[in-house]
């Protein structure tokens, strides 16, 4: 990259954070609250001490997870909106295999056999959107968010029906499992060595498997053109359900992640958003696997910082929200700006081009 | 037990149905011109907030209607703008803005929860209401929901019976054709967009105002407009089909309250996701319905005919790939 790109990407992004933080400063003003304090305490709950710190690292690795599961099927033009109900099942598998080993004498084996339960509940749910998109005929948009219903009400129907809690069934969940059965902390440390490690390499795994394999290549080559890589020889049906597997098993381990290692328990909020917000993180991180884990973090840090909005200030932390959606709304209005120059010259230059090719197939 | 009343049953479903009519008839106008608008289930929400904070501050339930209605406009222009104008992906940019807009809502709207507002008041149609059960299943409710039914026979009228609808659908169809005829086809799918989104956010106040008077967090519209983007794929891009479909979904949500009566061991909100497979479904067979072998089965038979026909219904061609210039 050259160093006038460099500045002018700085340049987009310095503008980026200024209008939004503008926008946020006047929707601050709007509700009636001190824009500076707002900031303050969203930096303070989010940075200003290691256990704050430790909650954002326990939102920052399902974010990622997620974001990793989205870079293939956004790879091959997918809009997998499903990665919510993704997570979902692989919460309520991961729920159901620690609920079979609960007694167990060995709950690492168990923990781990929940991890591998949590990737086949989320990689199953992401195959059955990917067959009603390539056999059905439905767009996986609409399979992937009736799917998401649908995976929310079996995971209520789970904890108030099969698997409620002795005596009375409520929406703060299953009953909590034994510590056995909780995810590895480091004492003092408050930070899961498995959580991180497996992050690490799902992003590993994520920019190996796009950047090097016949696999990521593919998707790619059907992402850009669909009829092009069918006409060469691939089918874009099986892809497309690759990418899902991927997807979903990603997810799914995010789901696992939730319940070993947050809440210890299945609950109707497992999810807490973050197969939503993945996809606002990859778009930010335009699509990009190495930037997706930074954006994911930022991410994190406003959702766990702007938990203190209603306990300091009483505003509704959904703040966080607003401005994460500005963000992608921004960039993608500035790189539009920027690149309606070039927009315009490569509508003018593909005439001259087609020309060319034209006259060629004609001789 | 709860016992069913059928008019007493049928005039709840008309009367629920209402944002979600409005709502489906909005997005249909926006994508009959080629433009998705993905936003609706976070523009329903604001459109709800704003409707109520006007009302309650100035006490006039116009005031209320007609904010909900710009928060829509302004919404819709944002994904118009961005998709035609910047060239941006149309679901990526609604996609953001729905849960933006939900955020906002609640964000905004934190100031205006669990408080007693202004409420659209029942208004029975002299005379109409009398009627035996029709009467108490059509005509003794309260305004949006007559303008509801009103503003189904015009879109249909104004769609597919006069010279402006002819022009938007050729919109959503062919642009270029539009182009050729010396109209800007971008400008045209701005205003429908615009145009349609009005009744996505006219949709949120009569939920904040009427349907579910007042505002918190959960509203208690929360889905609809995802439920109301469904419904127009389910209608086949027409809006008595639509509207119908919108008319369906109130029928099992009312539905769930009995079932609830007659299953008390399952929990409320099971029933709630119920329309969702159930549109997966209909997905599903209006694939089935467009292709050949399903066609030639169904021709010998008189009634699968017919089904057939009924989830026939194409997406107009040009729908979320927005005119260029040359």
């Amino acid at each position: 990259m050259k160093s006038s790109n460099i500045i002018k990407k700085i340049r987009e992004i310095l503008l980026t954070l200024l209008a939004v933080f503008a926008f946020t400063t006047v929707i601050l003003l709007l509700a009636g609250a001190p824009p500076l304090k707002a900031y303050y305490h969203i930096f303070k709950g989010s940075l200003g001490s290691w256990i704050k710190l430790s909650y954002v690292i326990k939102a920052w690795i399902p974010l990622t997870l997620c974001a990793c599961g989205l870079l293939y099927t956004f790879r091959i033009n997918l809009w997998n909106i499903g990665v919510e109900g993704q997570m979902m099942m692989g919460a309520v598998v991961t729920t159901a295999v620690l609920r079979l080993g609960i007694d167990t004498q060995v709950p690492n084996l168990v923990l781990w056999l929940s991890f591998i339960g949590g990737i086949v509940g989320g990689a199953a749910w992401a195959l059955l959107a990917g067959y009603l998109k390539t056999r059905g005929g439905v767009n996986e948009i609409f399979a992937g968010l009736g799917l998401n219903f649908v995976a929310q009400g079996i995971i209520l129907w789970l904890i108030f029906g099969l698997w409620k809690r002795p005596g009375v069934a409520s929406m703060s969940g299953t009953e909590i499992f034994p510590p056995e059965l909780w995810l590895f902390y480091a004492p003092g440390l408050r930070i899961s060595p498995a959580g991180l490690a497996i992050v690490i390499i799902a992003v590993i795994i994520t920019a190996a498997m796009l950047r090097y394999t016949r696999i990521g290549l593919n998707l790619k080559a059907i992402g850009a053109n669909r009829d092009a890589a069918y006409l060469f020889g691939l089918r874009p049906g099986k892809y497309m359900l690759i990418a899902m597997i991927f997807a979903g098993g990603f997810a799914g381990i995010a789901g696992s992640m939730q319940v070993t290692g947050v809440y210890h328990r299945l609950l109707p909020a497992i999810s807490s958003n973050y197969g939503y917000l993945a996809l606002l993180v990859v778009m930010l991180a335009n699509y990009n696997v190495w930037l997706a884990p930074a954006v994911a973090f930022f991410f994190a840090c406003l959702n766990v910082g702007s938990i203190q909005l209603p306990m300091k200030l009483q505003l509704d932390s959904s703040l966080s929200g607003v401005i994460q959606g500005a963000l992608v709304l921004a960039i993608l209005a500035i790189h539009a700006w920027r690149t309606r120059v070039k927009f315009r010259a490569a509508e003018e230059a593909p005439t001259k081009m087609q020309q060319a090719n034209g006259s060629r197939v004609e001789s | 037990m709860v016992e069913l009343n059928l008019s007493i049953l049928l005039a709840g479903v008309v009367a629920g149905a209402t944002p979600v009519v409005l709502a489906a008839l909005g997005e249909t106008i926006t994508e009959k011109a080629g433009i998705i608008n993905l936003s609706l289930d976070g523009t329903i929400l604001l459109g709800a907030m704003a409707a109520f904070a006007l009302s309650y501050e100035t006490g006039s339930l116009l005031a209320g209607f007609m904010g909900g209605a710009a928060v829509g406009a302004v919404v819709a222009g944002i994904v118009a703008v961005f998709s035609i104008y910047l060239g941006q992906n149309q679901v990526a940019v609604g996609f953001v803005l729905t849960l933006m807009t939900r955020d906002l809502a609640y964000f905004l709207g934190n100031a205006y929860a669990r408080l007693q507002g202004p409420q659209v008041p029942p208004q029975p149609i002299p005379l109409l209401s009398k009627i035996p059960f029709l009467g108490e299943v059509f005509f003794s409710h309260n305004i949006p929901v007559y303008f509801s039914l009103l503003f189904i026979a015009f879109c249909w009228w104004y769609i597919y019976r006069t010279p402006l609808g002819l022009q938007l659908r050729a919109v959503g169809e062919h642009p270029r054709a539009v182009y050729a005829r010396g109209i800007d086809p971008r400008k045209l799918q701005v205003l429908y967009a615009v145009c349609g989104g009005c009744f996505v956010g006219l949709a949120g106040a009569v939920f904040s105002l009427s349907a579910k008077p007042g505002w918190g967090r959960p509203q208690g519209a929360e889905g609809t407009g995802w439920i109301a983007l469904a419904l127009v794929i389910f209608g086949g891009w027409h809006p008595v089909k639509a509207a119908l479909g919108a008319y369906l979904f109130a029928f099992l949500q009312v539905m769930g309250i009995y079932f609830q009566g007659w299953f008390p061991s399952v929990p409320a909100q099971v029933f709630q996701v119920a329309p969702f497979p159930l549109m997966i479904f209909t997905l599903v067979l209006m694939h089935l319905a467009q292709k050949e072998s399903v066609l030639s089965w169904a021709e010998e038979k008189a009634w699968m005919k017919s089904i057939v026909h009924m989830f026939s219904g194409a997406a107009p061609a040009a729908l979320g790939k927005p005119y260029r210039s040359e």
